[in-house]
């Protein structure tokens, strides 16, 4: 049954654009002048620019603004990560983005445990078997279970090897308040369309001293780190999308409080069904569900029919659904993975989003259910 | 009410914007395109991009599948000369790698800096110079091209100088060697015809707020057939064919695709007005500052874009004198930075000359009484500056 109401439950792919930020685009977009003239309208878009570098500071907690590196968003933030700090050793977590999993061929792989939890002890090991100066990048979230690692430790293991440690924070910002000091990261990552800023921007945070080496070469925009006209509209709308997420983060309260009920729910309907990482710290927002014997692509085409936009995993690259390397990471068989769906919900999210979904989730299930035991009894 | 008798002194009126290669302001067309995506649309666009590439490859005489979207020119640049150097690197065959790029010594800094880091990491570059004209030697560039070059990378329309680069023959004499040929286009694209066919382009960069679009994005052609393999910059989720790994930004890709529509439809049209802009800004300059000189070629320019030599008048305190206006010395990358112009020092000025040099951006927003008011303000600025009336009568 498709009421016509639409209800938009992928808010790790993307979430909608804030009011405020629209509204910082659009100005910014008339005030256009290039940051790098010294003419008045250069200086005016200058100003725009530092102004941003204090929001997003603020959004972890409040570094140094001189650290905020605006990139073209989490891809570039982690890809200029791992090869900007031009390390002999990376080590990355299993379950991390395409963007840092994919960066390096010779990045070596950091185990997770059956609930997608960096595996420290092992961390550990592989810095002892090797001297050579190292980089660790684990993400804060995972962007497909929401899993949280254990980044404080992280970082001060990284730190008792002298590794520099980078942290995707890509999923968390704007959702959890961030403090720099207890991440402990030399390098953050975040993006400004999962927080409700546009998209086509972000910010690589250097919280230390660090020499970064630029990927991108030209002008010297950005202190050497990046070069490129910046994108100012951009910019301007990551900044008041990062002051409003900030402003609004008691919303995750909300927010969790949906997806307890979600789950509660789901637990109650389908007692086959599987949650991935209840029992460890999770993103309030994100609920990765299996329905066994029901292929995720089936369920998101079913669930989009009625209204309801979910996805498969991580939504990168046009169609490609290939089996999540993160579900895979934690031992889940091949078959369940498959028939994983990510359910992720967002600031705005409301009681009728999640009653939406359950509806046809259940609906789905039913259609299911009736086919396989008609299958069965003939 | 004439412009001399507009005041453009008050701190509050925005200046008479003469710096167009520098930015340019968007098209309110271009905005109108963009804003329904801005607040209306979400949902992450892994759909097909070739929707959004098809205008800007109409422009250029390319097929949209051959339309990379990047953060801009830069990226652009950066992508082609290094994914081209670093394929080149990876997929040698038979021991045989072509390891050697030219590029001219007036190329865009990111060029150049691409090129540097390739030199780093064991490549050889060839910095070719150019005619005092601007132009690059076709003779010369012949002689430097060896079986070990891989690329040649050469500016469509420069961005200091305004000239225009004799890309069919560049690429005749690329394609004949089995050299790729790139083209730096972030100025030229929608100003002057481009066909990548003709011209046997193979790697073409385009930036939108160079043409009355976005900042934040841009575009690389990358030919299909033959195909120009590429490694990445940005590796990831393996979108624009893993060329460019990123969300795509659909509000920026509209909005590239709606500039390079309207730059399309009203290229020819554009530069003939701001040929006759520019035209009578330079007589009237002329006429009134003894020794005034135009640098690069004065037939193969952007028809907006002038650099100009006021021999003996600091440029810097020429701009300073001159709020009313916004103009420049040269590329805003390195405005700030106080070394004379490496492009002017490679057409062979002095130190002096080339520190005497402004450059004037006229653009499509650019009327008729701005830039009489510029003239007049650029001209009284200039006598004051020499101690003496420049004006001959």
């Amino acid at each position: 049954m498709h009421t016509g109401r639409e209800t938009y439950l992928d808010w790790n792919a993307t979430a909608p654009l804030r009011p405020e930020a629209a509204a910082a685009v659009s100005e910014a977009l008339a005030s256009w002048g290039n940051p790098s003239s010294v003419h008045r309208r250069g200086r005016v878009a200058r100003r725009i620019i530092e102004r941003a570098r204090e929001e997003i500071a603020g959004l972890l907690g409040g570094v140094d603004p001189r650290g905020v590196v605006f990139v073209s968003g989490g891809t570039e933030a982690n890809n200029l990560a791992l090869l900007g700090t031009d390390r002999e050793r990376v080590l990355v977590s299993a379950v991390e983005h395409d963007s840092v999993r994919q960066v390096l061929p010779t990045a070596e792989t950091i185990p997770v445990d059956r609930d997608g939890v960096v595996a420290v002890d092992a961390l550990d090991r592989l810095l002892a078997a090797d001297p050579r100066p190292a980089l660790v990048s684990v993400m804060f979230a995972n962007n497909e279970t929401g899993v949280i690692q254990p980044v404080g430790e992280i970082a001060s293991l990284a730190r008792r090897y002298g590794a520099l440690f980078h942290c995707d924070a890509v999923q968390a910002a704007g959702r959890l308040a961030l403090d720099t000091g207890a991440i402990g990261a030399d390098l953050i990552s975040l993006s400004a369309h999962k927080l409700g800023g546009p998209p086509a921007v972000g910010a690589l945070v250097v919280t230390g001293d660090l020499d970064l080496a630029s990927l991108l070469r030209g002008g010297g925009q950005e202190r050497g780190r990046r070069a490129g006209t910046e994108n100012v509209p951009g910019i301007a709308g990551f900044a008041a999308a990062a002051k409003a997420a900030v402003e609004e983060i008691a919303a995750y309260d909300r927010v969790r409080v949906l997806r307890a009920s979600l789950e509660a729910e789901i637990a109650v309907a389908a007692p086959e069904a599987v949650i991935y990482g209840t029992g460890v710290m999770r993103l309030p927002n994100t609920s990765a569900i299996a329905m066994p014997g029901v292929a995720a692509e089936t369920q998101v085409i079913a669930l989009d029919l009625d209204g309801v936009m979910v996805s498969a995993g991580a939504a990168c690259s046009s169609g490609k659904v290939g089996p999540s390397h993160v579900l895979a990471a934690m031992g889940v068989d091949a078959a369940l993975a498959a028939s994983t769906i990510r359910v992720s919900l967002g600031g705005s999210s409301s009681e009728t989003d999640i009653a939406h979904f359950l509806h046809a989730w259940t609906a789905l299930r039913r259609r299911h259910r009736g086919f396989s035991e008609r299958a069965r009894a003939a | 009410m004439s412009p001399r008798q507009l005041s453009r002194t008050a701190a509050n009126t925005p200046p008479i914007y003469l710096d167009n290669q520098s930015t340019t302001r968007i098209d309110p067309r271009v905005l109108e395109a963009m804003l329904p995506y801005l607040t209306d649309d979400y949902g992450n666009p892994h759909s097909s991009s070739h929707a959004y590439g098809r205008n800007a490859a109409a422009v250029i005489h390319a097929d949209p599948r051959e339309i990379v979207f990047t953060s801009g020119a830069t990226e652009a640049n950066n992508l082609a000369i290094k994914g081209a150097a670093h394929f080149a690197r990876t997929y040698s065959q038979s021991g045989h790698s072509r390891g050697h790029i030219i590029a001219l010594q007036t190329e865009h800094k990111c060029v150049l800096e691409s090129c540097k880091e390739l030199e780093r990491e064991g490549f050889s570059v060839t910095y070719m110079p150019v005619e005092p004209s601007g132009l690059v030697s076709l003779a010369a560039l012949e002689a430097a091209i060896s079986a070990r070059t891989l690329l040649v990378s050469v500016m469509a329309a420069h961005n200091e100088i305004g000239v225009i680069q004799p890309l069919a023959e560049i690429g005749a004499l690329c394609r004949s060697n089995g050299v790729l040929f790139h083209s730096d286009a972030a100025q030229a694209f929608g100003k002057i015809p481009l066909d990548v066919e003709a011209m046997k382009i193979d790697l073409l960069s385009i930036s939108g707020h160079k043409i009355y679009g976005p900042k934040g994005i841009g575009a690389l052609y990358v030919q299909r057939r033959p195909r120009v393999r590429l490694l990445p910059l940005i590796d990831g989720g393996g979108q624009e064919r893993g060329l460019r790994s990123g969300t795509l930004p659909t509000p920026l890709c509209v909005g590239l695709g709606r500039a390079a529509a309207i730059a399309g439809e009203e290229m020819a049209e554009e530069a003939e007005r701001l040929r006759r802009l520019s035209d009578g800004l330079l007589r009237n300059l002329a006429r009134r500052l003894s020794g005034l000189r135009l640098n690069g070629d004065a037939e193969r320019r952007l028809t907006g874009s002038l650099n100009l030599t006021l021999s003996g008048i600091p440029a810097q305190a020429l701009i300073e004198a001159c709020p009313s206006i916004a103009i420049s010395t040269g590329s805003a990358c390195t405005s700030a930075s106080v070394e004379p112009s490496y492009v002017l020092r490679a057409l062979g000025l002095s130190d002096e000359l080339a520190n005497a040099s402004i450059r004037l951006g006229l653009g499509r927003f650019t009327t008729a009484a701005e830039v009489e008011f510029a003239a007049d303000a650029l001209a009284a600025a200039a006598s004051g500056l020499t101690g003496r009336d420049g004006t001959p009568t």
